[in-house]
């Protein structure tokens, strides 16, 4: 602001004299000054220019250094929609899982309020000593045949709250694929808070191409099909076959 | 027999200290990492760990080193139930010492046969 009022003073300075030069009749002199201006007109734009063709410079190089970005869009970004979608047959299988259990022990605890009420009945007359001989027979073989059908499908009542139990696990998985998401989130978030700060202001530093290079042991979450290659085992039966091989 | 279960997931500690209850371990105790593990292990009597690999803090995979570093410690029967997978993983855990390795998701089964495998090595080694 304060350079442009000084050059506009002295361009009115020089247009001043330019009147008089061409009033006076110096027509040499005023074709100097009239030079003089065309200069200055010259020098400034020429400034602004380059500073112009600078910034659009430095922003290009700014776009090439951070290939941080390119690699994120490129892999990161694809690979945690990949980890999302996983997460989704995830919660998926599980709940699944979970309602199949509950569909098949609903009917067992039914029948057995059912049974339970019935046996109850029969076994108060019998304490009553309100029942007579035939039908206690009859409760004899009905509380027997209960026993049996007790013995047949309580183990599958535990084994169906025990897969209801393991189908919980996907709390565990889901969770470290999903704050492995989060960090990448984050990682996204701050690239983009360096990529305005270059092309808001003139860059200043040259950004760091960072590589990286993870240890081979460095813990990585659970592994999702299609997304974790590299050397994995598929299932326990590897683990046991890994570890046998080691001696194990 | 006392045991330590670490996992940084709560619902996980819960499941596998279920699992434990059902194959007759009543008394279990939980940490959420190596870092609160280790002077539980170091304060009292537990005959069996159970750790995760990849936790906040310390990781399954130092605790476990730790344990085998420490006098007291160094023969106490050590249990990965993690989702790691990688085969570098596994071997590393094998060199550092863990008695068994389960790789989530598990079932209960599998859980009560590394177990027993356990025991009944370290039966053998003392007979």
């Amino acid at each position: 602001m304060t350079n442009m009022t000084i050059c506009d003073a002295a361009s009115l300075e020089s247009a001043k004299r330019l009147v008089e030069l061409i009033e006076c009749g110096d027509e040499r002199a005023a074709f100097d000054v009239l030079e003089e201006l065309s200069a200055v007109r010259e020098s400034s734009l020429f400034q602004d220019l380059g500073k112009l063709t600078r910034d659009l410079h430095n922003t290009i190089n700014g776009f090439q250094l951070d290939s941080k970005i390119s690699s994120m869009t490129e892999n990161d970004i694809p690979d945690a929609k990949e980890r999302l979608n996983y997460v989704i047959s995830m919660t998926e299988n599980a709940a699944n899982t979970t309602l199949s259990a509950i569909e098949t022990s609903m009917p067992i605890s039914e029948e057995l309020q059912t049974r339970v009420e019935k046996l109850y009945s029969s076994w108060d007359r019998f304490r009553q000593r309100d029942m007579a001989a035939d039908e206690f027979r009859s409760l004899n073989h009905e509380i027997d045949e209960f026993f049996q059908w007790l013995t047949k499908n309580v183990p599958s009542l535990h084994s169906n709250l025990s897969d209801i139990m393991m189908a919980q696990g996907f709390q565990d998985l889901t969770g470290q694929i999903i704050r492995r998401v989060i960090a990448l989130v984050q990682e996204v978030e701050e690239s983009l808070v360096g990529l305005i700060r270059i092309t808001g202001q003139k860059m200043n530093t040259v950004h760091q191409v960072e590589e990286r290079k993870t240890p081979d042991i460095t813990p990585t979450g659970p592994v999702v099909p299609g997304v974790d290659k590299g050397d994995v085992v598929s299932g326990q039966d590897d683990v046991d076959d890994l570890l046998s091989s080691l001696g194990f | 027999m006392k045991i330590l279960v670490v996992d940084d997931f709560s619902t996980m500690r819960r499941i596998i200290k279920n699992l434990l209850r059902d194959l007759g371990f009543n008394n279990t105790q939980e940490a959420d990492d190596g870092l609160t593990a280790l002077p539980k292990l170091q304060a009292g009597d537990f005959d069996f760990l159970v750790t995760d690999w990849n936790m906040p803090g310390m990781q399954g995979i130092d605790l476990l080193k730790a344990v085998r570093a420490d006098a007291k410690l160094s023969t106490l029967p050590v249990l990965m139930v993690t989702a790691e997978a990688k085969k570098e993983q596994i071997v590393e855990a094998a060199q550092a010492g863990v008695n068994g390795y389960i790789v989530k998701p598990f079932t209960a089964a599998t859980l009560k046969e590394k177990i027993d495998k356990i025991f009944e090595r370290i039966e053998a080694n003392k007979g």
